[in-house]
């Protein structure tokens, strides 16, 4: 680089070396503010290209189901349409005429989530307080990695577990007709969300911070007080956020819910039974997507519950952010 | 200086490591290659023709993938499988849309197949007519004890409906009447075997291939599916497994000797072994 110094910087000179030459030519500066706009530019493109994939994802998805409400060409067949996805039960696609009535599936989701988030919220939540308030600092660099190790097990593992012994075992044990039923999903699915709400939790009762624990006991109270009435409460926009990304993994989950779960389009009858065999939205896609015909109406129904079961996990998402973002103001982290 | 050299050196590395796969790739490619999709049923028919074929000649590049009847017609048409193999002749829809890709599909026949009706091994029940199974289907009939067993709830299994073993049940036993929401599906055969073999009520329909002694095949209009009762088409629920190619192969090219290895003597006694009825008899 031109070391030119000018005349009047003299004095300069001798205490500093400066790489740039201290006045630009108009040349120079020129060069170097289109260098940056570039610079910018390009890791403007880079990062916006995982937003594009998500816009396009969105795209592609309305794209295909819209047409499934548009079929019948008049306002009436659309509101039809929409009434037998909402209303209907019967999820006959590959009849003659097809019936593609959703709500069984809505509801085989909703069951099997329900029940993993009402046995995986309890454990994860005792999980992380042990592991934040209770255990000693060496469990816990122990207890915190094997935990995290249950979330990396293939859900094709879980799924051959769930069929080849849990279901046996609750056909003997439980006197039950079939062993592939909600409760046997939605034990497996709460199993698979635990190390999440453990994570998380766990963060959001460490970011509370001590000065919060210090001052409740110089107050007086007592460990479980502190904990159920200071630290848990202080932690609460952290743990709804872990049960939330929690029921998203649940919800989300695949492979699981096709081996365990049954897959009769039902809604169970009595509906507090979980015994019964139900199938899920994602079970549906996978299981019937490979014959479908491209175009066809059966094709364009998966797209709608792809639809349904995307915009449900985006507005969770959204949610979960926007209770990150609290967690982490009002435990002092940036 | 420093940097330019490590950079050199990462560059360098990362152009030998594309040039081993590229050159994997290359040494792949050479030879003679055919790819065969669809059907679970057939699949194992396939793979060991495929097998038997690259024996005799290392060269060649046989791959099979087993996705289903449905997933073997479209890939066909598509043009991204040479070979389909389906447990089920093509629909109309298939085959309006091979004309419109400019060909005509042809089936080969390569064996028989018998679905069974197949229960637990526990249960007492040992023959139903179609007639019961598709009462039995479609929820009319609840319970064991209807039929001369134990007071046990029956769990009807079935197939996904891209399957051709499901395509078979409906035609021949369900005569295109819904099954009741309550039936539970599974995706492929051995899935269905695992939940009969360790389910007491269930009721299910395999191929013949997948009945062994951890499940229990059912006498269906009095016939005991076995060889000679499906060769013969004695037994109500058997069908034949197709090989479909794009139009004729032409004479003596790999896919013609793949699609006509059923009329040998090992290819007959590899559709024995794989517990399937051969066509002719050698």
């Amino acid at each position: 680089m031109a070391r030119t110094t000018p005349a009047d910087t003299q004095g300069r000179n001798a205490a500093a070396s400066f790489d740039r030459p201290l006045r630009l030519t108009a040349r120079q500066d020129l060069v170097g503010y289109a260098g940056s706009l570039a610079g910018r530019a390009l890791l403007f493109l880079v990062a916006a290209s995982s937003v594009l994939a998500v816009l396009l994802i969105f795209t592609f998805i309305i794209k295909e189901a819209i047409p499934f409400f548009l079929e019948g060409g008049t306002l009436s067949a659309t509101l039809g349409r929409l009434a037998e996805v909402f209303g209907s039960t019967q999820w006959y696609p590959e009849q003659d005429p097809p019936e593609f009535g959703m709500l069984s599936l809505l509801a085989g989701s909703f069951y099997v989530t329900f029940g993993a988030v009402v046995v995986a919220v309890p454990l994860g939540l005792l999980t992380a307080v042990c592991l934040s308030d209770i255990f000693p600092f060496s469990v816990r660099q122990v207890a915190k990695p094997v935990v995290e190790l249950l979330a990396a097990i293939p859900s094709v593992a879980y799924g051959f577990f769930a069929v080849m012994i849990v279901a046996p075992w609750m056909q003997k044990h439980l006197g039950l007709a079939s062993g592939t039923n909600a409760l046997n999903a939605s034990i497996i699915l709460a199993v698979m969300a635990v190390p999440t709400i453990v994570s998380v939790s766990e963060d959001a009762l460490t970011a509370t911070g001590r000065s919060l624990r210090e001052g409740s006991y110089a107050l007086g109270a007592t460990r479980s007080e502190t904990l159920v009435r200071v630290v848990i409460p202080a932690a609460h926009n952290g743990i709804i956020a872990a049960v939330i990304l929690g029921m998203m993994r649940a919800i989300g989950e695949t492979m699981v819910v096709w081996m365990a779960a049954g897959n009769a389009a039902q809604i169970p009858s009595p509906w507090w039974d979980l015994a019964q065999s139900v199938r899920t939205m994602t079970a549906t896609i996978a299981g019937e997507m490979g014959e479908t015909v491209h175009g066809s109406p059966h094709y364009r129904a998966l797209f709608t519950i792809g639809l349904i079961l995307l915009v449900f996990m985006f507005v969770l998402n959204m949610v979960t952010e926007w209770l990150l973002g609290r967690m982490r103001h009002v435990g002092g982290r940036t | 200086m420093k940097a330019a050299r490590t950079s050199i050196r990462v560059t360098g590395l990362l152009a030998v490591v594309a040039a081993c796969l590229t050159a994997g790739a290359v040494f792949a490619a050479a030879g003679e290659t055919l790819t065969v999709q669809g059907s679970t049923t057939v699949g194992p028919i396939a793979d060991a023709f495929a097998e038997a074929f690259m024996r005799k000649n290392p060269n060649l590049a046989i791959t099979v993938t087993k996705t289903g009847s449905g997933d073997g017609a479209k890939a066909l048409v598509d043009g991204q499988c040479d070979v389909a193999a389906m447990s089920r002749f093509m629909k109309e829809k298939e085959f309006k849309a091979a004309a419109e890709k400019g060909f005509l599909p042809v089936a080969h026949v390569v064996a028989m197949d018998g679905v069974c009706a197949v229960v637990h091994p526990s249960n007492p029940v040992s023959e139903l007519s179609t007639e019961q199974i598709q009462q039995m289907y479609m929820g009319k009939i609840t319970n064991w004890k209807e039929l001369g067993g134990v007071d046990q709830k029956i769990v009807p299994i079935s197939r996904d409906t891209s399957s051709g073993t499901y395509e078979v049940m409906n035609e021949r036993v369900m005569d295109g009447k819904k099954m009741a929401p309550g039936v539970e599906y599974v995706t492929s055969n051995p899935d269905k075997h695992k939940r009969v073999s360790t389910t007491p009520g269930a009721i299910g329909y395999v191929g013949l291939g997948f009945v062994d002694e951890k499940v229990k095949a059912l006498k269906v209009n009095g016939v005991m599916p076995n060889r000679q009762t499906i060769a013969s088409g004695r037994y109500p629920i058997a069908r034949p497994l197709y090989l479909w190619t794009r139009n004729y192969p032409e004479l003596g090219s790999l896919i013609y000797r793949f699609v006509t290895f059923h009329l040998s003597e090992e290819g007959q006694e590899i559709i024995e072994a794989k517990g399937f009825v051969p066509i002719t008899n050698y």
